[in-house]
């Protein structure tokens, strides 16, 4: 569904001078099915994301989300499913699993990506990526660097913006609720983009911001740092 | 050949474990109530500051929490241990234990013990265990009278109210709303009253001190209760809890079986933990600690009754009971934004918030409460907080599994359908590939905007408040073959 986020994740980390691989076979990490219940189907799809990604040194993917799921669910998927040894080949990808904050601060020691993005920007720090992946700053020492943007500090940053998936399905009157407060902190930033490094919550935020024409649009962290 | 009972369920038709609706219903009742919204925006957002302040004081805070889970996992693995040992040491120093199953036989002893005294009055200490039994109700049926004392309990109470949150039951309600119930319900309350706290506080503290200096019964709740010692403990902020405890002749206290402590230094960890993550203060204002009778002083009848309801069943679990290592002290509800949105009451339970939604179906069963454990966006807020560290979102994604299994076999319902389907198409890239292709029919909608505003059921829930947008033109897939050629 946003196809723009890939593109500008391979151009980002090929201008660095990182040879870029796409497998081709890779599908989905079954977070959807995991954390909807549906325990026993996502098992197929943890096999396969093993199967695809065990043949790689680093394996990058610009979604906090999906990285907390490859991190603290598929071994636990394969486990309670009694594959242990599927478990432990889970362990092996996922040590080697970042996100992209996380593979260009702390393993390729970038903070300064050479980016240019002249907007005023507001960044949110998507849930897993701040609570069960604790990139912690690295998403915004990233954006510091950035030439020719103003960053704008989002309040109340830290609260879920109501996406959660299929919560937003299942109880999308809370979702909504909890939506229309961070589409109100974002726009009292008077920020042209909101940001972060999760393009389903950004699906969910820009969602809402284009619902109300509220002229603010979102970008994916690798939008920005592509940039030039 | 021996067997391990494993439990039963919290029963049906007692107290308050259930709600009459699901959660996504009560919720979007409780979401349309500004004033509701408004005070309880208000009150988390002031209770998080607080709690953040004086955890932020403690270098040691991590250390405290693994050191509070660590301890709660030890007792959990040897139980029952703990709990005979607590029962013969109560035993020993003069007070009587009863052995509750569920919620009917806490509300028949209980009710007896009372009878046993021929008082038709008794006052209470605040308690979720004699919340979650429906005691006030069983006793009034038996033509007893039940005064909440705790203040918060006591607005829930003349208001014909529910609590709605763990720790602060009456958080739903601001002064002016108290102001009104007080006039209303209050006998010989100064008709002069206004919303200043200090006067409210006032005319509760006239209206409570006559029930207790003519109360001849108390029963409370305990927040521990120390095996080596057989000794109850309860902390609280006003000090009416104290009251109860210490001026009626018989006290009857209602303790979950999950509250035994092994020993008074296991209370360094808790004692720390729980003020600082319950109420923001360094310590409670008041800790009450009793053991068994002491001849002259106190209670002279002591009665300890120990609830199972559903708390062994979710032990059998060895995941699910992390649940059961809540100290409640309400550091999630406070921070939790679904909770800060819906309110307590859309839990239809008395555990509300995070720990409710992983608790209340553990005790009477997922199936009884189906739809708590997706009353969460699993953004782990609560786990960040809970001074036990219980991993709440990995509990509600289990429980998820659990509804999910527990209705397999029939016939498929749309979701199940439609989540089997998926997990067949991602099974493999060429599937995938060609689902994706075949989304860019989606492209058929919102040509005019480049996004999409109506979806039909069950996506329609998602456009009701938000555009959802156009599938691409290409996918990323097609992009990299095309660029790269595929790898």
């Amino acid at each position: 569904m946003a196809p723009q986020v890939g593109k500008a994740t391979v151009t980002l980390l090929e201008r660095l001078g990182h040879e870029v691989v796409f497998p081709s076979a890779q599908t989905c990490c079954g977070q959807m099915h995991t954390n909807t219940g549906y325990q026993r189907e996502a098992v197929p799809l943890v096999r396969h994301h093993v199967e695809v990604f065990e043949p790689y040194d680093v394996v990058v993917a610009p979604s906090g989300s999906c990285v907390g799921s490859v991190r603290h669910q598929h071994a636990m998927v394969a486990r309670d499913a009694g594959d242990d040894a599927l478990a432990d080949r889970a362990t092996a990808v996922a040590t080697r699993t970042y996100e992209l904050s996380e593979l260009l601060v702390d393993v390729l020691g970038v903070e300064d990506v050479g980016a240019y993005f002249p907007h005023r920007v507001t960044y949110h720090p998507t849930c897993h990526s701040l609570r069960m992946l604790r990139v912690a700053d690295k998403p915004l020492r990233l954006l510091r660097n950035v030439r020719g943007m103003t960053l704008l500090e989002l309040p109340a940053a830290d609260q879920c913006c109501g996406f959660g998936g299929t919560f937003a399905l299942k109880n999308a009157d809370t979702s909504t609720a909890m939506l229309a407060d961070k589409m109100r902190n974002v726009l009292s930033t008077g920020a042209e983009v909101a940001t972060a490094g999760d393009a389903s919550c950004l699906m969910h935020i820009g969602g809402g911001l284009s619902r109300l024409q509220s002229g603010t649009r979102t970008l994916h962290l690798a939008e920005i740092l592509a940039s030039t | 050949m021996s067997s391990t009972f494993l439990g039963v369920p919290a029963p049906r038709g007692v107290g308050h474990l259930r709600g009459t609706q699901t959660f996504p219903d009560a919720a979007r009742v409780a979401l349309g109530d500004s004033q509701l919204r408004r005070n309880l925006g208000h009150a988390t957002s002031t209770i998080r500051a607080k709690r953040a302040a004086v955890v932020g004081e403690l270098d040691d805070w991590e250390q405290l929490r693994l050191a509070g889970s660590a301890l709660k996992t030890a007792t959990m693995a040897r139980l029952d241990e703990h709990l005979e040992r607590l029962e013969r040491e109560v035993t020993a120093r003069g007070g009587t234990v009863h052995w509750a199953r569920d919620a009917n036989e806490a509300n028949a002893i209980v009710t007896r013990l009372v009878q046993a005294t021929g008082e038709t009055e008794v006052v209470k200490v605040k308690s979720m265990a004699t919340q979650e039994i429906g005691l006030n109700e069983a006793l009034e049926a038996a033509g007893i009278e039940a005064k909440e004392t705790d203040l918060a309990e006591l607005i829930v109470q003349l208001g014909g109210d529910l609590p709605s949150h763990i720790l602060v039951p009456a958080i739903h309600r601001n002064r002016a709303e108290i102001r009104e119930i007080f006039l209303r319900e209050m006998p010989g309350v100064d008709p002069e009253l206004t919303s200043e706290p200090r006067l409210l506080a006032m005319a509760a503290r006239k209206h409570l001190r006559e029930r207790f200096l003519r109360a001849k019964v108390a029963i409370s709740g305990a927040n521990f209760g120390i095996a080596d010692t057989g000794t109850l403990l309860v902390v609280e902020s006003e000090g009416n809890g104290r009251m109860c405890l210490t001026l009626p002749d018989t006290l009857i206290t209602v303790m979950g079986i999950e509250k035994v402590v092994p020993t008074w230094q296991d209370l360094e960890v808790f004692l720390q933990l729980l003020p600082r993550s319950s109420t923001g203060e360094r310590m409670n204002p008041y800790t009450s600690a009793w053991t068994g009778v002491t001849p002259g002083d106190g209670p002279q009848d002591f009665h300890l009754v120990l609830l199972d309801n559903g708390r062994t069943a979710t032990l059998a679990d060895e995941v699910g009971r992390a649940a059961l290592h809540c100290i409640k002290c309400s550091a999630c509800l406070n921070v939790c934004p679904v909770y800060e949105r819906a309110g307590g009451h859309a839990y239809g339970s008395v555990y509300p918030g995070p720990i409710g939604a992983v608790l209340s179906p553990q005790l009477t069963g997922v199936e009884d409460n189906a739809s708590l454990p997706y009353a969460s966006s699993l953004c782990g807020a609560c786990f960040d907080a809970c001074p036990v560290r219980i991993d709440i979102p990995s509990l509600l994604v289990r429980l998820r599994a659990q509804h999910v299994d527990a209705n397999r076999g029939g016939v498929p319902s749309a979701e199940a359908a439609a989540m089997a389907a998926a997990s067949w198409v991602m099974s493999t890239p060429g599937r995938f590939g060609a689902a994706e292709s075949a989304s860019k029919l989606g492209r058929l909608l919102g040509r005019s905007t480049g996004r999409i505003s109506s979806l039909p059921p069950p996506l329609s829930a998602w456009t009701a408040s938000r555009d959802a947008p156009r599938p691409p033109e290409e996918t990323f897939r097609q992009w990299w073959a095309r660029e790269r050629g595929t790898s």
